[in-house]
């Protein structure tokens, strides 16, 4: 026992404790960049979170045919309101998932030991969410464009998509981070997101449905400006507060 | 125990008296307007209720600011009291909205901005409620509580801004009116007096309430430590 402890001193950065301006600290996009490398390799050995992302999605839009029944009319109208629901429902799924396995085998405190600023954390999980978020809609919006015949590959409805995926990835891991903190977990989230998040769902709506309907871009631009300054808000809000959620 | 403080006890006389005046300002003493007739009574309860949800939501955001800085149980008491009084405020307001709305627009509930903002923002203090619940440790409780209630403090603004973008049916009496708004209405001098003795009248009853409310979280603190002495 006694010979072990020296040797583990040995291996830990000569300063700590001394001086942390010696420390080696990796730099802010460095750090960032190896969670979201962290995230992105366990997922695409396992695919266990966006698989179960999308086959989700596809039943949601299923469900959605039938439930509204999507005939070529109605379709023109909803088309915007059924993707949105579909990435909402989604996004909740792989929001819950991807702290929960944090917090399930002890990686948060692993994290939250790395010697680098907390928020680096939170917007490593932020952008591997907004990815898987990505990546899902990038299945889901050519299959809904075959199923229903309708082009949602137009540049200035990506961008509305990419926007609203970012609004609620940056919400959703904040809140995703507390949730999986309480009790009930992942019943908890959709029940705290979703009211916060309202405001990025409805403009998305609003302004993709706006789009699809052919109205010119300036008529999108209220709901889209709303949007990000949306965006700004909360992706402040939440570097701000993030340490206060993470605290032990 | 310490007593319930003098001030309280005047506070709470003061409450009923004036609940009982702005009572009898709204229900005798107002003329009834010429349109909706009596229905239109509704109103002055309606905003006085609302005032007092509105400012007790930003008040619970200042408070939880506070508290993340100041690390302060008292500020999350303060927090939660007015939070809880305003949420039983706000939801008053929202049926007596709709006492309203059904003879004046022919219906219990429309997507209004302002109906689906209230709606929106019950909901996110229902949420806060359900979220402090799921926490054992009273410290977390507390921070997660003061970072929701910042966060649903900056989104229902938001939120109505963006749902705003589609029609407004909902009459604004002070200031300038929607073009299609129903049932809007200017008010005489004595409408005035019933509507800011109203006013008036909830301020001092939801102080009142807070007060009460503080006061018992403070004694569940209480009750809290000693349990803990005793079982240590």
């Amino acid at each position: 026992m006694m010979d072990i402890k020296p040797e583990i001193a040995d291996n830990r950065p000569q300063t700590v404790g001394r001086s942390s301006s010696i420390i080696h600290r990796p730099s802010f996009i460095k750090a960032t960049l190896a969670i979201i490398q962290k995230d992105l390799s366990a997922e695409f050995r396992s695919f266990e979170l966006i698989s179960a992302m999308l086959v989700f999605s596809l039943l949601v839009i299923i469900i959605f045919n039938f439930a509204l029944e999507l005939d070529v009319k109605v379709r023109q109208s909803v088309t915007s309101g059924v993707l949105w629901a579909t990435f909402a429902f989604a996004g909740t799924l792989g929001l819950n998932r991807s702290m929960s396995v944090e917090k399930d085998r002890g990686c948060m405190d692993g994290l939250l030991l790395a010697p680098v600023d907390r928020s680096v954390i939170y917007f490593g999980k932020a952008i591997s969410n907004l990815i898987f978020m990505l990546i899902v809609e990038a299945v889901v919006l050519p299959v809904y464009s075959m199923l229903y015949n309708v082009n949602l590959f137009r540049l200035d409805l990506l961008g509305v998509i990419l926007l609203g995926s970012i609004g609620y990835a940056a919400v959703g891991t904040l809140l995703s981070t507390m949730s999986a903190q309480t009790r009930t977990r992942e019943v908890l989230l959709p029940i705290l997101l979703f009211p916060v998040a309202m405001p990025v769902l409805l403009a998305s709506v609003k302004a993709s449905s706006g789009l699809l309907a052919g109205a010119e871009f300036s008529e999108v631009l209220a709901p889209l400006n709303l949007l990000i300054v949306y965006d700004v808000i909360f992706i402040a809000i939440a570097f701000m507060v993030f340490d206060f959620v993470v605290e032990e | 125990m310490q007593p319930k403080p003098f001030i309280l006890k005047v506070l709470d006389i003061v409450s009923i008296i004036v609940l009982a005046v702005a009572a009898y300002l709204a229900l005798v003493f107002a003329p009834t307007e010429a349109v909706m007739g009596q229905v239109q009574r509704v109103f002055y309860f309606h905003i006085g209720t609302a005032w007092v949800g509105l400012l007790g939501f930003v008040i619970a955001a200042v408070a939880g600011v506070t508290y993340l800085i100041t690390k302060n149980a008292r500020w999350d008491r303060f927090e939660v009291a007015a939070v809880e009084v305003s949420t039983v405020f706000f939801f008053i307001t929202i049926v007596l909205g709709s006492i309203w709305a059904r003879p004046a627009w022919n219906t219990w509930w429309t997507w209004d901005p302002r109906l689906t903002t209230a709606a929106i923002t019950e909901l996110i203090y229902i949420a806060y409620f359900m979220l402090r619940q799921g926490i054992e440790d009273p410290e977390k409780r507390a921070r997660f509580g003061a970072v929701y209630t910042l966060l649903g403090g900056i989104s229902a603004p938001i939120t109505f801004m963006v749902i705003r973008l589609f029609r407004t049916i909902h009459p604004v009496v002070i200031g300038s009116q929607s073009a299609a708004a129903q049932g809007g209405f200017s008010m005489t001098s004595d409408m005035k007096v019933a509507f800011f003795f109203s006013l008036f009248a909830f301020t001092v009853i939801f102080i009142d309430l807070m007060w009460h409310r503080i006061r018992l979280g403070s004694l569940e603190d209480k009750v809290e430590q000693l349990k803990l002495k005793v079982s240590m």
